[in-house]
């Protein structure tokens, strides 16, 4: 990781070493402030299973009428849950910079928690391409899928995209 | 970004309900968006910097769910000013490409064009930079459902 990122290597270690993903998410202010965390599935089939959720707030509502959650918010969990999981599962050398993400909406987002889970679909040396699905109450209906690809290398570069 | 087609009191409600349309939407607030300028299907927002929208407290660049959420939002706010009458509408999907990384202590400036509508959809172009449009951090192409109904769950989100 750059030097920006020891900031970030010092945090998942302490998770990690904690078993507490949600401190990762607590580190990183602009999941603070949406309401963004990462917990470990309790039980059933997919018990263990990290997973990004965004609890319901007041301030996540884009359509008040509805009420609907607003679009920038859950691309914004699809984005986060991918790259909290692409660091607490894979042993990256560098912190994951977006390259791209396409976000469909498939049903609107009612005024719950949210919760998301990243497929890595190729990981390549230098890309991975991710898909990421986000659901309230029913696993099995999606509300939004992302597709995401993400700079993976640990080539010391130009200026990074931080998480 | 004016239209020259549209005379001034045009002008003046397309502004009015864009105003309306930010204050209207919680989550638009609590990024501290701002409604620069509306015209015929274009809109600028402007995301004010905010420590606590920072994605990395060591280099202080804000987090790419800001950017895309302002991105969002600019989108929508340009398909509501290439309608001809207010209505419901949702995003069906968006793509977002990250040319280069916000920089620390600085806002973030989106523009977006609605460039085409029909019955049923909007298509959608967006860009968001620091200083100059021409050297963007992002751009996006969406499209969004129009005419969403208000009492169902089974449209896309806004």
């Amino acid at each position: 990781m750059s030097t920006s990122d020891s900031w970030l290597r010092q945090v998942l270690a302490e998770a990690r070493a904690a078993g507490d993903p949600s401190r990762l998410a607590a580190a990183v202010p602009y999941a603070q402030t949406m309401g963004i965390s990462l917990l470990l599935a309790p039980g059933g089939p997919h018990a263990g299973e990290l997973l990004g959720v965004m609890r319901f707030g007041e301030h996540l509502i884009g359509n008040p009428v509805l009420p609907a959650l607003h679009g920038g918010a859950l691309c914004a969990l699809l984005e986060s849950t991918a790259i909290f999981q692409l660091l607490w599962e894979s042993e990256l050398s560098a912190t994951p910079r977006t390259i791209g993400l396409t976000v469909e909406y498939l049903r609107s987002g009612r005024p719950v928690d949210t919760f998301a889970r990243g497929m890595p679909t190729r990981q390549g040396r230098r890309v991975t391409n991710v898909r990421v699905e986000a659901w309230q109450d029913d696993r099995s209906r999606p509300i939004a899928v992302a597709s995401a690809h993400f700079l993976v290398h640990s080539d010391e570069g130009p200026a990074k995209l931080e998480i | 970004m004016s239209d020259e087609r549209l005379d001034a009191e045009d002008l003046n409600r397309l502004r009015e309900l864009g105003q309306r349309f930010m204050r209207a939407v919680p989550h638009n607030n609590a990024l501290g968006l701002e409604l620069r300028s509306v015209g015929e299907g274009r809109a600028e927002i402007f995301l004010p910097y905010d420590l606590r929208l920072v994605g990395n407290p060591e280099t202080g660049v804000l987090h790419g769910g800001a950017i895309s959420a302002l991105i969002d939002a600019c989108c929508g706010a340009a398909v509501f000013q290439a309608l001809r009458k207010p209505m419901a509408i949702a995003t069906l999907d968006l793509r977002i490409d990250y040319l280069k990384p916000a920089a620390p202590g600085v806002g973030v400036t989106a523009r977006a064009h609605c460039y085409k509508v029909t019955r049923h959809v909007a298509f959608v172009r967006g860009v968001a930079f620091l200083d100059h449009e021409d050297d963007p951090i992002a751009t996006s192409a969406g499209t969004f459902m129009l005419g969403t109904r208000t009492t169902s769950r089974t449209e896309g989100a806004t």
